[in-house]
């Protein structure tokens, strides 16, 4: 669950990037986060996933406290999400199975959790047969598969997508959806980043309309700001 | 930590050090002169420090005795000396012996002091000293005791040979310490490089939520890696120059002065420091190197 209170977020150069927004997310949800660039999505993702603290109001991700949230906890607490990003961020030099290894082994999952979990979380996304695969060797579409694997590998209970179809053609772009979609069905809580108009009206689900930092809009339906 | 843990930061602390070849044999190489000439420094040091003890053992007190002085009153004078504090032990030298030694020291021309009568030399005692650094001290007390005629005692020598060492290990010290800071800095760079190179693996790790420690790992066990395999490198390479240098100064017709010690009874201190410097300056290394990508 994510739960966000007259969240303020100010930049040291005195830019206000987020302006008292509040929201909540529950356990199972499919959200879209839209608004135009400079809308404060950015920061509200960084400061979801602890890379940078609100300056004002609170925030509490999977039942971790972000306002007093230790720099010991933030680890266990990113065990809870899963990100996925637009440029994929794989490791070039390893294929797509250690990409998924690295990934498990470094929260400390014994190698027969290992064993077990990726080729299951691999079929799910539809990369079982391209397992030995390097990502350079992938299309677009197929990388963002194994981020999506990997994201979801560790078995998170929310995943943040940024902008995760931004670099892939409109027929890709429903498919990672249409997987995220069914990741989502699955029970894992989906957050997804747009600016993609055409495909959030595509899918019928709650968007949230971010405009100068604050929410100028929270429905649900394949709806879209201007 | 766990076993499995362990066994993965292993390998993926060989595993990191081979897929990032060139900079690992940087920090192999820069680490290997370091060591290099760190070692070589410490060895004169070492050899500098042997030789002036050598010539401090040599250096003697002569206490000339009273002409009066009978064989029991010698012998009683001979004991008083050996109680003295700083007085490590004493031989009594008569004087045919004396002019003996002295006439010996003129080799060729040893046939023009045959002639000499042992009555123009004295009895006296050659006596060595624990510490040089009290010699005036000690040569005072001697030549207070009765039956001693006169004291020869070369305080300027002793003195002399006591500011060298001195000036050869502080010289020695600082040196080493000045390699083994510059040591830690180019390691600390060298790995910083490769850890550059691997931003986007720890920015991944971070980011599905492995914690400080568990990165740290594998970076800490390939600057061990790399430091061991430097120190035994290095060590070889020591052994080698050495026998060289060795040889050299054997060959040397003034060098031939100078007795150096055998490599075979320095190797284990110098091995021992070799892998204790170049896993320090691995592990430290690494830990320098890796700090500020931890900041995320």
């Amino acid at each position: 669950m994510i739960w966000m209170k007259d969240v303020e977020k100010r930049y040291a150069n005195g830019a206000r990037a987020v302006n008292g927004i509040s929201l909540e997310i529950e356990d199972g949800e499919f959200v879209f986060l839209v608004g135009p660039s400079g809308s404060g999505k950015s920061t509200i993702i960084k400061m979801l996933t602890g890379e940078i603290a609100p300056t004002t109001g609170r925030i509490n991700i999977n039942g971790y406290n972000m306002n007093n949230i230790t720099s010991r906890q933030i680890p266990f607490m990113r065990r809870t999400i899963g990100v996925i990003f637009q440029d994929f961020r794989l490791l070039e030099k390893k294929n797509v199975y250690e990409n998924m290894v690295f990934a498990m082994r470094a929260v400390g999952a014994p190698p027969a959790e290992v064993r077990r979990r990726i080729p299951y979380v691999l079929e799910l996304v539809g990369l079982e047969n391209k397992t030995r695969r390097l990502p350079g060797e992938l299309s677009g579409g197929e990388q963002q598969r194994v981020a999506i694997a990997r994201a979801l590998v560790n078995n998170p209970e929310t995943i943040i997508a940024d902008e995760p179809t931004g670099n892939l053609d409109p027929e890709r772009s429903f498919e990672i959806m249409s997987l995220l979609e069914r990741i989502n069905d699955l029970g894992t809580t989906m957050l997804v980043v747009t600016h993609e108009k055409d495909l959030v009206n595509r899918f019928s689900k709650r968007v949230i309309a971010l405009e100068k930092g604050r929410v100028v809009s929270d429905r649900r339906g394949s709806y879209y700001m201007n | 930590m766990k076993k499995h843990d362990l066994r993965y930061f292993f390998h993926e602390g060989i595993s990191n050090m081979f897929s990032h070849g060139f900079m690992s044999f940087a920090a192999v190489g820069i680490t290997i002169a370091c060591l290099l000439i760190m070692g070589t420094f410490s060895l004169v040091a070492v050899n500098a420090n042997a030789n002036l003890q050598s010539l401090q053992r040599q250096s003697v007190v002569l206490a000339f005795i009273d002409e009066t002085y009978t064989e029991a009153q010698e012998q009683d004078l001979q004991k008083k000396i050996e109680g003295i504090d700083n007085v490590r032990d004493v031989t009594f030298v008569s004087r045919e012996s004396a002019l003996t030694t002295y006439v010996e020291q003129y080799g060729e021309d040893e046939e023009l002091f045959r002639e000499l009568e042992p009555e123009i030399f004295r009895d006296r005692f050659s006596i060595h000293l624990k510490d040089l650094e009290d010699m005036q001290e000690t040569a005072d007390a001697i030549r207070a005791l009765p039956g001693i005629a006169k004291v020869r005692a070369d305080e300027d020598l002793s003195q002399g040979f006591l500011t060298v060492s001195r000036i050869a290990t502080i010289v020695c010290v600082a040196l080493i310490a000045v390699l083994l800071a510059v040591s830690l800095f180019i390691m600390s760079n060298t790995i910083k490089l490769t850890t550059f190179d691997r931003k986007d693996e720890i920015a991944i790790m971070k980011m599905v939520g492995a914690t400080d420690g568990f990165i740290r790992w594998p970076f800490v066990y390939e600057g061990l890696l790399l430091g061991l395999f430097s120190s035994l490198i290095a060590f070889f390479l020591q052994w080698v120059l050495y026998a060289a240098i060795a040889a050299g100064i054997n060959a040397s017709d003034t060098l031939q002065l100078l007795d150096l010690l055998a490599f075979t009874e320095l190797w284990p201190v110098v091995l021992a420091a070799f892998v204790v410097v170049g896993l320090l300056v691995g592990i430290a290394g690494s830990l320098m190197a890796i700090r500020k990508f931890l900041r995320v």
